[in-house]
């Protein structure tokens, strides 16, 4: 085990890979819910992340943000060993997420929400004497990131009056605020209707070269139009990992994938 | 940019335009002043409003704005009214270095005790609350060697204010200190709400698992606002001893953490001047439901309490809001 382990750790040093795993696993009681997991996403990639309901794909993306702590196995962001880092630490690194199901801040409007975000990052979150509006650059970097998410117009509405697929935008907009190296989404067009999500994979095809994204998705069309790079997971363990051409071409895939039986 | 300046409001300029001060906001504060023109009889009821008013708005730092539900709150008051009484008694009775002394015996406690605040929410925190505050009663009650115990501290005497206005019988004085210090702390409290810091912990109010996810320290948030919160409760227990010249077990005790709330929930928390609202409200119908019977107040603010937690779910001044909106409207 230890000669996987001494190369990864060579491809990690030369700073080519943005977010690295090495036999993360994780179980509750007898259930493996993450088993062994080795990834390595290069600086720039776009990973899609697909497998069958349950496969530990959402596990995963829990477990690299620090809201699950491994039984066992490293996790590096760049260089960094950040596997004992508190979730926010590991955000003002460079790594965030989006949620499946919309965690947003239901009462702030999505200018506020966006601006507190900002105003973690940059460090102003603590300061109490002075009112925010002086803070005019961290507002309007708040503002250009709702804008390039096409919320502008939405921008003073309560959240939870947002139609839900501007919703989903927001999810991204607040991960954005914290300029990302990383950005893990976990089904950013869950629950929107077919002929929306294309609208949200637009934007995130959109965003900056040098982010690395992981997105989950069970849209296949989705996928291979935007994924560089498909991991398929089954039962918390990676199943195969390759080009969209590679993971078409994979004999077991599509069985595994559509859940039946497989042979041999 | 383009968005913004077509809907005619520049984000900077929209949140600023939040924060203004408004025209009310001088009448409400104009208001206060009467009771020294017209109700000098009432002075001292006045005062009691005030102190207990800021009392309210230290509970709203936590719960209306941070989320932090507490049932002990009245921990910090008690302890805050025991340290100026205290130093009163063996230091002297300078006032504004006992009302110091007071905020920050109480503030101490509050970050003690903050660490453990910080790492629970709901159901526990009111538990955890509740035990701090009935702790610190049967404590309090039984070093009554130093506390005076059930009889109360006696021994208290302050100095005239600022060495020229002494503690007069129809409370001229008293009133006047209670309100300016009320004033002061309510300026604070509203410039911190309108900081980056009180985005934050509306932030934490609105949900707190997304916080972390955008890097926020959370916990280290929740800290400085219980710290905050439990200075200025300090402060306004300070405040009751001073004015009152004494400090009775009760100033720590359940049932003052449990009206405090009250209050504030009448008032409507989240929005700075529920807790006055609310104090006012309260206190003026505890004046003159006792008149009638005594003994049965609380049955008239119970009814009070579930009226408006029925049909004004968001206090009187969200109900008073709420009006105002479908009345511009039109």
């Amino acid at each position: 085990m230890s000669a996987p382990a001494h190369i990864a750790s060579d491809a990690i040093g030369k700073g080519t890979i943005a977010l690295a795993t090495r036999q993360l696993s994780k179980s509750f009681g007898s259930l493996v819910v993450a088993r062994d997991i080795g990834l390595e996403l290069p600086v720039g990639a776009r990973y899609a992340l697909i497998g069958p309901n349950g496969a530990g794909k959402t596990t995963l993306i829990n477990l690299m943000t620090g809201m699950l702590a491994p039984n066992a196995g490293q996790i590096f962001l760049g260089p960094e060993d950040i596997t004992a880092l508190e979730p926010q630490e590991r955000v003002r690194r460079g790594l965030a997420r989006t949620f499946q199901i919309n965690t947003l801040f239901a009462g702030l409007n999505a200018l506020e929400a966006v601006t507190l975000a900002v105003c973690e990052r940059r460090g102003l979150s603590r300061e109490f004497w002075r009112n925010v509006a002086v803070h005019k650059e961290a507002i309007d970097e708040a503002h250009d990131i709702l804008v390039k998410l096409r919320l502008g117009e939405a921008c003073y509405q309560p959240t939870r009056e947002l139609p839900y697929g501007r919703q989903r935008l927001l999810e991204i907009a607040l991960a954005l605020a914290t300029r990302p190296k990383v950005l893990l989404l976990d089904e950013p067009a869950a629950g929107v209707p077919p002929e929306e999500s294309g609208d949200i994979f637009e934007v995130v095809a959109g965003l900056a070269g040098d982010l690395t994204l992981l997105f989950i998705e069970h849209d296949m069309h989705v996928v291979f139009r935007f994924a560089t790079h498909i991991i398929v997971m089954v039962g918390g363990a990676v199943f195969t990992e390759g080009t969209p051409a590679e993971i078409a071409a994979h004999p077991g895939v599509r069985e595994v994938y559509l859940g039946t039986r497989r042979h041999g | 940019m383009a968005v913004a300046a077509r809907m005619g409001v520049e984000p900077v300029a929209y949140l600023k335009a939040q924060t203004r001060w408004r025209p009310i906001e001088t009448v409400f504060w104009l208001a206060t002043l009467l009771p020294f023109f017209f109700l000098p009889d009432y002075l001292q009821l006045a005062s009691q409003i005030a102190i207990t008013a800021l009392f309210a708005l230290s509970l709203d730092l936590i719960l209306g704005y941070a989320g932090i539900v507490s049932l002990g709150h009245a921990a910090f008051f008690g302890t805050g009214a025991y340290a100026a009484g205290l130093f009163s008694k063996f230091v002297w009775g300078e006032p504004l270095s006992g009302l110091l002394v007071g905020a920050l015996v109480a503030g101490l406690l509050g970050y003690a005790t903050s660490f453990i605040i910080a790492r629970f929410r709901h159901l526990a925190l009111i538990m955890l609350t509740l035990g701090f505050g009935l702790l610190l009663g049967a404590a309090a009650n039984s070093a009554s060697w130093l506390t005076g115990g059930s009889d109360g501290l006696q021994g208290v005497a302050i100095w005239p204010l600022f060495g020229r206005f002494s503690w007069d019988l129809y409370g001229y004085t008293a009133y006047g200190y209670s309100l300016l210090l009320l004033f002061l702390l309510f300026l604070f409290a509203r410039r911190l709400i309108h900081s980056p810091f009180g985005l934050s912990l509306r932030g934490i109010r609105e949900n707190l698992l997304r916080m972390p996810a955008i890097g926020a320290p959370s916990r280290a948030h929740i800290r400085t606002v219980y710290t905050i919160s439990a200075t200025m409760a300090g402060l306004a227990g300070a405040l009751i001893a001073q004015t009152t010249q004494t400090v009775a077990l009760d100033s720590l005790g359940f049932e003052r953490s449990a009206e405090v709330l009250i209050m504030l929930v009448l008032g409507g928390a989240g929005r700075l001047y529920g807790g006055l609202v609310g104090t006012i409200v309260f206190m003026i119908a505890h004046d003159q439901f006792s008149g009638i019977q005594p003994q049965y107040w609380y049955f008239w603010i119970g009814v009070l309490l579930i009226a408006v937690v029925m049909f004004l779910p968001n206090g009187i001044l969200g109900g008073l809001s709420a009006i105002a909106q479908r009345w511009r409207a039109k």
